[in-house]
């Protein structure tokens, strides 16, 4: 009750402290140095949002149930953990964990950027007050965190079971780092354009924030992507789901943004480019929000389905994208002189190349998640977008891309020409018959997926080579494209390895093909605090003798009243054994599915490598020439 | 002279999807219900549960009545949590409940009015779950409003206690 009061009226005091930054800010634009006030007034309005969010953990901690929030997302019996992860795990929580990142984010940057221009910083945290404002408003007057409710309910209804899992409980607050960092980019690439100041020093100043945003959205799609993976019992990693869709779609955009950048650490080339990535990428992550957020889809992500919030974020996300549809047209000058010298065969043309491919994936991957939605307002028709469309709509462009990526990186910036062209090519010898050698026993699209493997190949020996010949130059974009080969070359492999068997057993049937038999041996059943678990006991005996116990379990848990099946999971560096059972309507069966999944752990490994290669781009001190 | 039409190109653009989306708001979203509302009923003839006498639709539904057809079994877990809602609202006396026990065994289904108390005046068997298809269900729970011989509502899932508030407004 206590708890609920203060942290309403710290986010007041909160938009309060935003509104007097906002008027400060443009009161002091003309001076030549920083006011401090601003800069207290930043620290100010942080640690508001701060004890505002502290106290909404607190009444989760407390299962203070007169507040609507924690009412309708948490129990007495959730284990602690998952009390303080249900903060996040709803629609209001969340965005007060929004906020809190975005005001973090604008001290820093106020703290690190001493060396810019006063009115490029001013300028910058005018734009990203607008941001937080916006949302300060959104979460007072759509999504109070710390609505009363009277009398005051004895129990909670408890948090979505599925969403009760170590990898989804750190899952938002990652991605939202890596979203909310796409705004400060966003503000200060609309400073910039203001201020005519796009230049090799402010890219690499920008670039930090860029790796930063980078870095946390590929961990935050990764932990979804883990969460998926173990929790929802599919047996897949991937589902282009709309709101994975919409984790993506900044993602890609970051990445294109990411090598402009790097290119205009070096010279003054593809400045409109980086502009328009930038407010693309954090137009993206807006329109994740509202395309969550608004119940406009159909997922498991979106908490609340209220039309008004819906059209709040419509709103604002517009009139951001108006805003900076202006600011670019009126504003940013092309640097003409410096277009035409490009050659053909430079690293600049490669690393545009690259953006293209981006452009298109992403454009797919756009279509694909908002289409549905146009065609259900123009005709009420249903449809949806499911895996067949991307694949192959990106399939046949993942070959020439994965090449440009082998090439590229060995390309000189300003002209090069081909001097180990021979090396090259015996390296694009070796990887097709490594895939013809490898795919020999698949009978099916033998010939598309040779051409695939052997790109990926190619790309993997590369990259290897490039890690050991190059002398640690450039280390971390060999790491992280070393990663991005591992990551296409294990989903490939998991692809065309992957093996399945369902089947309906009971308790002491036993099922045998050629390959493996499975053995159902007894069932356990025992009661934990917040369900009753189920716990099947089965040994697969594979045809090499190798004998494996896997134990799926079955939760029932009881607020709310949810059945969730948690997969059973052996892990090994080559492949992945996965098993999960559902109950059947008439009891004594069980609905068995058994999959083997080659390489699965090496795509988890391959994206903790990418991010690794951005990390040490973070760290570098200075960009060698 | 490309560029200076290019912006206001951007800006028509933008706002198109801004009204696409604004329009898509305004549809209803949760698992889509709505399309059956205004429906006929379908035609199909069942058993009764309790009597095994077989019935008719068209002579089941009496037009002047308002009827809600709930699709439910002893299996499903949500069917459970909606009980509660069924036996508040077979109070009413303005609203006759039936009950469609879908693919269920007729012990199960009885142990489970037995414990949680019976709602609906009368139960009609769908065995094989062809009833249901008939209905135009997904799955269980699926609740029908119907009204003059058609369904004026639908929903899909489990009612709570807000959509209980809708439908005896809709009652009145």
């Amino acid at each position: 009750m206590l708890s609920s009061t203060i942290g309403y009226y710290s986010l007041i005091l909160g938009l309060c402290s935003s509104i007097i930054i906002f008027y400060f800010s443009i009161i002091n634009y003309q001076d030549k140095i920083l006011d401090t006030k601003i800069l207290s007034f930043t620290f100010l309005q942080l640690f508001f949002v701060i004890i505002s969010f502290l106290s909404l953990v607190l009444s989760f901690i407390n299962s203070d149930f007169s507040n609507e929030t924690v009412f309708n997302n948490s129990h007495t019996t959730k284990p602690l953990f998952y009390k303080i992860s249900g903060t996040w795990g709803n629609h209001e929580g969340s965005l007060l964990l929004w906020q809190l990142v975005l005001t973090l984010f604008i001290f820093i940057f106020l703290l690190k950027s001493d060396n810019q221009s006063k009115q490029y910083r001013i300028l910058t945290l005018l734009f990203q007050e607008i941001i937080i404002i916006g949302f300060f408003i959104f979460i007072i007057k759509t999504s109070n965190p710390f609505n009363y409710i009277y009398p005051i309910p004895k129990q909670g209804l408890g948090l979505n079971p599925i969403l009760q899992d170590p990898a989804l409980a750190i899952h938002p607050p990652i991605l939202y780092v890596g979203y909310v960092g796409s705004s400060i980019i966003f503000s200060s690439v609309l400073a910039a354009t203001i201020l005519n100041i796009i230049s090799r020093e402010w890219a690499s100043h920008i670039k930090k924030w860029v790796l930063v945003s980078w870095i946390f959205l590929s961990l935050g799609i990764l932990f979804g992507s883990i969460w998926a993976y173990y929790e929802l019992g599919w047996g897949g990693f991937w589902f282009w789901d709309p709101v994975e869709n919409v984790s993506l779609m900044p993602w890609l955009a970051l990445t294109a943004l990411l090598h402009c950048i790097i290119v205009l650490e070096k010279k003054i080339v593809l400045t409109s480019w980086v502009v328009i990535l930038s407010i693309t990428t954090f137009t993206l992550s807006m329109c994740g929000t509202f395309l969550v957020r608004s119940g406009i889809l159909n997922s498991v992500h979106s908490f609340a389905n209220d039309p008004e919030r819906g059209l709040y974020i419509l709103i604002f996300l517009f009139s951001l994208i108006f805003l900076s549809i202006f600011i670019y047209f009126f504003f940013h000058k092309q640097n003409i002189k410096n277009n035409n010298n490009f050659f053909w065969l430079s690293k600049e043309t490669s690393i545009l190349i690259n953006n293209w491919f981006m452009m298109y994936f992403l454009s797919v991957v756009l279509i694909g998640t908002i289409y549905p939605i146009f065609l259900e307002v123009i005709s009420s028709q249903k449809i949806s977008v499911g895996p067949p469309f991307y694949h192959k709509l990106i399939i046949p462009f993942l070959f020439p891309f994965l090449l440009a990526m082998a090439i590229g990186p060995n390309l000189k910036w300003v002209k090069s020409n081909m001097e180990n062209k021979v090396n090259l090519i015996l390296f694009f010898v070796l990887s097709i018959f490594v895939s013809g050698f490898v795919l020999k026993n698949l009978d099916q699209k033998f010939l598309i997926n040779t051409v695939l493997l052997s790109s990926a190949f190619y790309l993997f020996f590369i990259t290897i080579r490039d890690l050991f010949t190059k002398n640690f130059k450039n280390f971390s974009q060999n790491v992280a494209h070393f990663g991005f080969s591992l990551l296409i070359l294990s989903i490939l492999l998991n692809n065309f390895f992957s093996s399945e068997i369902i089947i309906n057993l009971k308790v002491g049937e036993s099922f045998e093909n050629n390959k493996t038999k499975i053995i159902f041996n007894d069932i356990v059943q025992n009661k934990q605090k917040n369900y009753v678990s189920i716990i099947g006991n089965f040994t697969v005996e594979n045809f090499d003798g190798k004998i494996d116990n896997l134990k799926p379990e079955l939760r029932i848990y009881n607020q709310p009243n949810i059945i969730t099946s948690e997969a059973d999971i052996k892990t090994s560096f080559l492949s992945d054994k996965f098993m999960v059972m559902n109950s059947v309507q008439n009891q004594e069966y069980f609905n068995i599915r058994y999959q083997v999944k080659p390489f699965m752990i090496w795509i988890w490994i391959s994206v903790v490598l990418i991010c690794f290669g951005g990390l040490i781009s973070f760290f570098k001190k200075k960009n060698e020439k | 002279m490309r560029s200076k039409f290019f912006p206001f190109i951007l800006i028509l653009i933008f706002i198109i999807i801004f009204l696409f989306f604004y329009k898509g708001l305004s549809n209803y979203n949760i698992y889509t219900p709505n399309i059956n509302v205004e429906k006929d009923i379908p035609l199909f003839s069942a058993n009764l549960f309790e009597s095994n006498v077989e019935v008719n639709s068209k002579e089941f539904f009496d037009p002047k009545k308002l009827y809600l057809l709930n699709i439910w079994s002893s299996w499903c877990v949500p069917c459970r949590d909606e009980h509660a809602l069924l036996m508040d609202l077979s109070k009413n006396k303005n609203i006759t409940l039936i009950g469609l026990n879908y693919k269920d065994r007729p012990d199960n289904a009885k142990n489970f009015l037995n414990e949680l108390g019976n709602p609906y005046s009368q139960i009609l068997v769908d065995e094989t779950g062809t009833k249901a298809i008939e209905w135009g269900a997904f799955g269980v729970p699926e609740t029908f409003l119907i009204y003059k011989n058609k369904v004026i509502k639908k929903y899909i899932g489990p009612l709570n206690q807000q959509l209980l508030v809708e439908i005896k407004s809709l009652i009145k």
